[in-house]
């Protein structure tokens, strides 16, 4: 089936069956790498995107339940305000290591950011646990999400 | 320098048509970006392009290209999986070189034994926390080459003595630093100049430092946080194609039934194949690979190892244990002091299997020629990979191609080649590059794993409490007898018996190692590797002496650490800055350990907090480090940091089983990581030293067990003598 999708503002028309989650539409039909693969059942949160602002877990939502809506990826989170604070944060407090679950920790944070400004640390906990991160980065992400919000 | 070498691999580039992207930072990311992602958001302008391949390119060693553009790359011989060590070793090359770290790119380097060696391992390998260690001095010395000869080539045009010239920031000064010339203008005259030996060169004094020991950046967060940082997964290539794999769940079984016009009915789907210990389903994209998988409804016989169970290899472990092992410590006579003490500990330890579980799931793209095998592939094990591949193709080594990639996460997984190896089998039935991506499941179900340790021990303590005897027998899978031959002699694994025994001064030890390989599983280095398991097994038990002998944990330790003045250095150092000895509310308390290990000094307190229902909260963790001479500390506290949460993560919830052959667990349902809510501050404190620098990565894997069950101990009077954790056995009783 024919879908268009609004990626990063931008249209993309993709021919794959309706059932196809977005993460391989995005990773290997589109050839935008930034999205990641890691456990394909919503228990990691690499591959987190925005749909209309909200996160979502790629790997769990088929193409065809998209829609019109806006599709947001790291490569453009950097254009949000939420998103260029916490990019910034990120490369203050040397956040990455392996960085390969970066790409959705930043996402998780810039969707808990625009809902919620200035986040405790239990506004931060109900936010990222969804996000793994094999290096144990944890304490400087919680760390950049304060710096980025100011609080 | 060899010319060949080098122009091997700028033709390798050329032939690929592939230009080397230079991305915001300075992070050269080599090969990936290539089709219809150039145009793509994430690739780099075209005015940022470097081409590599230019004539008169200054190349004194393996690991500077400056070209007369002025473009310097720094190629890196170790692979960057997290651990910071594309900063470390660029800050090594960039402090003698006498260039900014935001002057330079780095690049992967190639598979080549003769250039990119490992000292510590006599093989181009990412491993054992030895990057730093290996490769400091060969760095600085290739660096401080590369500065004279670049001095030397404008002290010649200038017609002065090189000793009156300096070099900084990439440029070259005459005395009266009126004279510049940088580096790019120099190198075409630096590189017809004679190299000398690097062992004659002489480098920087420590005090003349400007980059080393700092808190320089890492050179690959901007890519990171963007999303541009390219992995081996991330490889896309024209006229690639994806597969999508099912591994036989028993280790040694074969595919019995595959429904392929089903799987070749998905829309997207166009390949199957079938190699028994496989099934791979070929795709334009995973989505529809995946579905090919689940399509083909595949069955499987399972071969000999259909039986295989958690409890009977215990039950062998157990057994095999009891017999005595190849010696790897014998000091005084531990039998006779120990019939002779006044009191006699024994006790059995015991650690699970445990998988690696990287982020990035297993993939490796194999594009298989009749001349030649190109592997993208993000790979600890570089030499190792390319000789398994020549192997399996039966074409030389060098027409082996190996693109390393940035690893999502190694923790010894991608020492191991057996997911290239597997690729590459199905890359022999399929036309033109494909993309094997391993699922969360078969990752987790087909790791190669932790070993399974069964320990021994017993002690003797004399009337005052003092060890008089220590023994300890390790029994489980010997990795080093596969993996690395020259640690493994007369039935002794070196790495299986590291930190064995701990940095105490005991008079009368004997540790020994019984090799017991149980079938139908395969094992693997894993972050912290011996020391791992030895340091919860020794540090546990140290505990149970001093308990025996009525004295507190940290006191004991330190009557025994009067001849090891950095071991009793950091133990009174985490001591003192976790408030030792204050008082904790009921069912709270405070564990130590200490450790020797990857050439470094640590010890770890942890605090923790244990519910009525068992479940157990780690409040705090402090680290005390000596880890000799420093390259970067931001890079060390990121490494005790994260390394704790590894070690902790396994103590608390890790832990493979087997039944009927299969893992038992599968996803991050069934083998759980540590998520933000759940895991305790860690602090780390640095002793600066001026000694030999020693490894990170790993160390702090290490140290974090058993000062967590440590502490469960003061907190509940429970010993935990087996991970992970039970909580169960942890309940309150009031």
């Amino acid at each position: 089936m024919a879908f268009t999708l609004k990626i990063n503002t931008t249209a993309h028309k993709v021919d794959v069956d309706g059932d196809t989650p977005l993460l391989w539409v995005l990773r290997d039909v589109l050839g935008m790498n930034g999205t990641k693969f890691g456990c394909g059942q919503a228990l990691c949160g690499a591959c987190t995107v925005h749909l209309d602002g909200q996160p979502v877990r790629s790997c769990q939502t088929p193409v065809d339940s998209v829609g019109d809506s806006a599709i947001t990826t790291i490569e453009a989170i950097g254009r949000t305000p939420q998103g260029a604070a916490l990019q910034k944060a990120w490369l203050e407090l040397e956040v990455v290591q392996c960085g390969y679950c970066q790409s959705g920790q930043i996402m998780s944070a810039a969707a808990l950011l625009k809902d919620t400004p200035q986040p405790t640390d239990d506004d931060i906990d109900a936010a990222m646990s969804g996000n793994v991160c094999r290096c144990g980065t944890y304490q400087r992400i919680r760390a950049a999400i304060k710096l980025a919000a100011g609080v | 320098m060899d010319e060949l070498i080098l122009k091997e691999q700028f033709v390798d580039e050329t032939a690929m048509s592939r230009r080397a992207f230079l991305q915001g930072t300075g992070l050269l990311l080599g090969f990936a970006l290539t089709g219809a992602s150039t145009d793509s958001v994430f690739a780099a302008p075209a005015s940022r392009v470097v081409e590599n391949e230019v004539t008169g390119t200054f190349a004194p060693n393996g690991f500077i290209r400056i070209n007369p553009t002025g473009a310097v790359t720094l190629i890196m011989p170790m692979a960057e999986m997290g651990q910071g060590v594309y900063t470390s070793l660029s800050m090594l090359l960039a402090e003698e070189l006498e260039v900014k770290l935001d002057q330079i790119q780095v690049q992967h380097a190639p598979a080549n034994d003769a250039l990119y060696a490992n000292q510590f391992l006599h093989i181009q390998t990412t491993g054992a926390s030895s990057s730093v260690r290996a490769f400091s001095a060969p760095l600085r010395q290739a660096g401080a080459v590369g500065r004279n000869l670049l001095i030397a080539a404008a002290a010649e045009r200038w017609n002065v003595d090189p000793a009156t010239c300096r070099a900084k920031d990439g440029v070259v000064f005459d005395a009266s630093g009126s004279k510049h010339l940088s580096y790019g203008e120099l190198a075409k005259a630096a590189a017809k100049l004679p190299v000398p030996p690097a062992a004659n060169v002489k480098l920087k004094d420590p005090k003349d430092f400007t980059l080393i020991g700092t808190r320089a950046k890492r050179i690959d967060s901007p890519i990171k946080v963007d999303g541009r940082a390219l992995y081996g997964i991330d490889t896309q290539l024209p006229g690639m194609k994806v597969a999508a794999v099912a591994i036989s769940p028993v280790l040694g079984g074969k595919a019995k039934t595959v429904d392929e016009k089903a799987a070749l009915a998905v829309k997207g789907v166009r390949q199957v194949v079938n190699i028994d210990e496989a099934v791979a389903v070929v795709a334009d994209h995973t989505g529809a690979a995946k579905k090919g998988i689940e399509a083909g409804a595949i069955t499987w016989d399972d071969g000999p190892n259909g039986k295989v169970s958690s409890a009977d290899i215990v039950k062998q472990l157990e057994e095999e244990s009891k017999k005595p092992g190849a010696i790897a410590r014998n000091d005084g006579d531990a039998e006779t002091a120990l019939a002779q003490a006044a009191q006699r500990l024994e006790a059995i330890y015991q650690v699970p299997f445990l998988a690696h579980a990287a982020m990035e799931p297993m993939n490796c793209t194999v594009h298989l020629q009749k001349d030649r095998c190109d592997i993208w592939v993000g790979t600890q094990a570089v030499a190792l990979t390319q000789s398994l591949v020549a192997e399996l193709t039966g074409l030389p080594k060098d027409a082996i191609k190996i693109h390393n990639h940035l690893i999502g996460g190694g923790f010894g997984r991608r020492l191991e080649a057996d997911g290239t190896v597997l690729a590459v089998k199905i890359a022999k039935h399929v036309d033109g590059p494909v993309k094997v991506i391993w699922s969360r499941e078969e990752d987790i179900q087909h790791d190669m794993y932790r070993p399974y340790y069964f320990d021994r021990l017993s002690a003797g303590l004399d009337a005052a409490g003092k060890p008089v005897a220590w023994t300890h027998r390790i029994a489980g899978s010997s990795i080093a007898a596969r993996y690395f031959p020259i640690w493994f002699k007369d039935g002794l694994d070196f790495d299986a018996v590291e930190a064995a025994a701990g940095p105490y001064a005991l008079p009368n030890i004997h540790v020994d190692y019984v090799r017991v390989e149980p079938a139908g599983v395969r094992t693997a280095f894993w972050r912290g590797v011996g020391p791992t398991h030895n340091v919860f097994v020794v540090e546990s038990f140290m505990d149970e002496l001093a308990h025996a002998a009525k004295q507190d944990p940290v006191a004991y330790r330190k009557e025994l650490l009067g001849h090891n003045p950095r071991a009793l250095a950091v133990l009174s150092l985490a001591a003192e800055k976790a408030g030792w000895g204050s008082p904790l509310p009921a069912r709270q308390g405070r564990g130590i350990s200490v450790q020797f290990a990857f050439g470094s000094y640590l010890s770890a307190v942890a605090e923790v907090e244990v519910a009525a229902d068992g479940s157990v909260k780690v409040k705090r963790i402090v680290c005390a480090v000596d880890c000799g001479m420093y390259i970067n500390p931001d890079t060390i506290e990121a490494q005790i940091q994260g390394g704790t949460l590894f070690g902790l993560t396994a103590a608390l919830h890790g832990s493979i089983t087997f039944k009927d052959g299969r893992v038992e667990q599968s996803n991050f349902d069934s083998y759980l990581p540590m998520r933000i809510d759940e895991v305790p501050m860690v602090e780390t404190h640095l002793i600066k030293s001026a000694e030999a620098p020693g490894g990170v990565g790993e160390a702090p894997t290490a140290i974090v067990s058993a000062a967590v069950t440590n502490a469960i101990f003061a907190a509940t009077g429970k010993r935990l003598r087996t991970l992970p954790v039970d909580t169960d056995s942890l309940k309150s009783s009031s």
